[in-house]
């Protein structure tokens, strides 16, 4: 009889392994699902997984690996700081919008000025509009009492119907013949979010999520909120015990994660993506949910999951190009990994035993 | 704009539509929250339900077996929740979030031959002289017969709640799944079935949103009813009747809105079409405000993973 012990304390060892299980796990499922749509399984992952890197086009596309990269693993330091506290902001993708629109509406106040404070300025307003859009959850929560999953998830439908009336109305380009969306900033070089070093991709986003990577590192193993954040979500008894106050997590929980996404977004509209526009947005905020566990929520393990999941998209959008694959299957795909990961947590808090328990045993002698 | 023109008898009618999948979906999470599980990918089954439903509808002909389909596909998806949460004991929230990531991206591409097609239309049931009662005929007879099924689910949970064993075997298993072991009850496999059934109801409703509310497969068409549906649980404090009433009050709002845009009225269309969204976290505000009230409701091991030997 197969049975799960449960372990004294959760293995190191295992956590750090399961998510290159579930990386494999996924690459062979991944494979069957691709088989099922007609496609060869091994060439659809060797052109998801290995020719952007190192195949014919690798030039074209390692740059376009920390464009993708960048806000995703912005988004997922924000997220993972709450998931370890069990505040669970799954409604980044509208601290993302809110963060753009905001930081695009200062940049393009400016317009056609030429000087150098629009990009910092448009910056803070990024990350402003973000944490405001999260402090509504963080409020509600702590005045009220109100879920926080279901509060910042809808605020994201909200916040894409803001971004249709801003693209459509007070952000529409007035030059632009009457289309939707706004001037492009990325063309605007006192707003244009640029590369630091051409041909890499390494935008001012992909050197702030550096940053952010260094110093949510540095908050959870050295300072003193750091451990809070982490005492409140694995042991909520003994954080309240430890004089923790529950609402100064929950809105520095939401606050981060609502700032550093609204930052991505600020990067994005003015750099990659270069205008306010309808669909600006592209699930960024859904993406690094999964990134921030794949990443067993610790920084280091952020950076190389958010890289992991750009390749995915960029391998995915190659493998669209060159195979034909539909890009939903990449989706699917990303979804799938998640699965497996948290399929396999299961060997970090549990051991597998075959056989009756020792209890059982005392018992049967 | 003209308000006499708004008929508050259509604007009925049309409201019972727009609740019936939100209601589907809310009593089937319910069921499975009163069992002490939170399943939050009520979005990725529904959606992944509309599709299933739809294709079945769209290759058999029959909107019947489209909306058995439904139920088939979501609660073949509610079952990898199942697996995950039960036996492999992973975290809910986390795992409920990947079932709607995954079903997203799934529903995507089991639909991408149906983009555009027109699904076989659903019979409405003949009322006879019933329909032609001032008032009260159109807004309550003439509908399908998914709309009175969803009322008549409100009422069977209810009595199953409330008057039968295995379903006060259910509620023991979610509010102390400890006790319940202890009694000798299958834990696991209570909430496994409750986990079914509540995949089954959000495949209905997704169905009924692809077949019958919209009519038309579109990526991405559920747009958050799933979560609505989650609120809805929370708005109507774990019991079926108040699920009901707040499945009603989202459709009145949603009805409401669209007629307004249809009329034209001065205000902007987004302001409308964000209000469904805002008026669902105004209630959940109000419900969760009153804590005592809440508190009274919900089951009292939701979320919490069971493993017997712990």
């Amino acid at each position: 009889m197969i049975r799960l012990e449960k372990r004294p304390e959760p293995s190191r060892r295992v956590a750090a392994i399961t998510p290159v299980l579930a990386v494999l796990a996924t690459m062979v499922a991944g494979g069957a699902m691709f088989a099922l749509l007609g496609k060869d399984p091994f060439a659809s992952i060797r052109t998801i997984f290995w020719d952007p890197i190192f195949g014919e086009f690798a030039f074209y596309y390692r740059g376009q690996l920390l464009v993708k990269a960048g806000p995703l693993i912005l988004i997922a330091i924000g997220l993972s700081m709450g998931f370890r506290a069990g505040i669970w902001n799954i409604g980044a993708e509208g601290q993302y919008i809110m963060g753009a629109i905001a930081g695009a509406a200062v940049g393009l106040a400016f317009f056609p000025a030429d000087l150098w404070i629009i990009f910092p300025l448009m910056v803070i307003a990024g990350a402003l509009g973000g944490f405001l859009w999260a402090m509504i959850p963080a409020l509600l929560r702590t005045k009220f009492n109100t879920n926080e999953i279901l509060v910042s998830l809808l605020l994201v439908y909200v916040a894409e119907q803001i971004l249709a009336t801003m693209a459509l109305g007070a952000l529409r380009n007035p030059d632009g013949g009457g289309f939707p969306g706004s001037r492009n900033l990325a063309q605007y070089p006192a707003a244009a979010n640029t590369e630091i070093i051409a041909g890499t991709g390494a935008h001012w986003g992909v050197a702030a999520a550096v940053l952010a990577v260094v110093f949510a590192h540095i908050l959870i193993t050295r300072h003193i909120l750091g451990f809070h954040v982490r005492l409140s979500g694995e042991s909520p008894k003994a954080a309240r015990f430890a004089g923790v106050n529950p609402n100064r997590i929950i809105f520095f929980c939401l606050g981060i994660s609502g700032a550093l996404a609204g930052l991505a977004g600020l990067f994005e509209v003015a750099g990659p993506a270069g205008q306010i526009s309808i669909d600006f947005n592209v699930g960024y905020g859904f993406t690094a949910i999964i990134v921030a566990f794949l990443g067993r929520l610790n920084p280091i393990g952020i950076l190389l999951a958010g890289l992991l999941m750009a390749l995915t998209y960029i391998g995915g959008e190659a493998a669209q190009a060159t195979l034909g694959l539909p890009a939903a299957a990449i989706q699917a795909f990303q979804g799938m990994l998640l699965f497996f990961l948290l399929a396999m947590d299961v060997f970090t808090n549990y051991r597998i035993r075959f056989g009756r328990s020792a209890a059982a045993e005392q018992r049967a002698a | 704009m003209d308000f006499s023109s708004i008929n508050p008898v259509l604007l009925a009618a049309s409201l019972m539509v727009a609740a019936t999948p939100i209601l589907l979906a809310a009593i089937g999470e319910m069921v499975v929250e009163k069992a002490g599980v939170l399943n939050l990918g009520v979005e990725g089954m529904m959606i992944v339900g509309a599709i299933s439903g739809f294709a079945v509808a769209v290759e058999t002909g029959s909107p019947w077996l489209g909306f058995l389909g439904a139920m088939v596909g979501a609660t073949a998806l509610a079952m990898v929740f199942a697996v995950l949460t039960q036996f492999l004991l992973s975290n809910q929230v986390a795992t409920g979030l990947a079932l709607t990531l995954f079903g997203l991206g799934l529903s995507a591409l089991m639909g991408q031959g149906y983009v555009g097609i027109k699904p076989p239309s659903v019979p409405k049931v003949p009322a006879g002289p019933l329909a032609d009662i001032p008032t009260i005929g159109p807004v309550i007879f003439g509908h399908d017969a998914i709309v009175y099924l969803s009322l008549l689910a409100v009422l069977g949970v209810w009595a199953f709640l409330k008057y039968t064993r295995a379903g006060l075997i259910l509620r023991a298993v979610g509010e102390s799944h400890d006790a319940a072991h202890g009694l000798g009850y299958k834990v696991v496999a209570v909430r496994v079935a409750a986990i079914a059934f509540g995949g089954a109801m959000a495949g209905l409703g997704g169905a009924y949103l692809s077949l019958v509310r919209v009519p038309q497969w579109t990526e991405g068409m559920t747009a958050g009813a799933g979560w609505i549906a989650l609120a809805i649980v929370v708005f109507g404090a774990w019991r079926p009747g108040r699920v009901m009433l707040g499945a009603y009050l989202f459709g009145g709002v949603t009805v409401l809105q669209l007629t307004l845009q249809a009329g034209g009225v001065a205000i902007p269309a987004e302001a409308l079409s964000m209000s469904p969204y805002l008026v669902t976290i105004l209630v959940l505000v109000i419900m969760s405000a009153d804590r005592g009230r809440a508190a009274f409701g919900a089951p009292a091991a939701l979320g919490r993973a069971f493993h017997a030997s712990a």
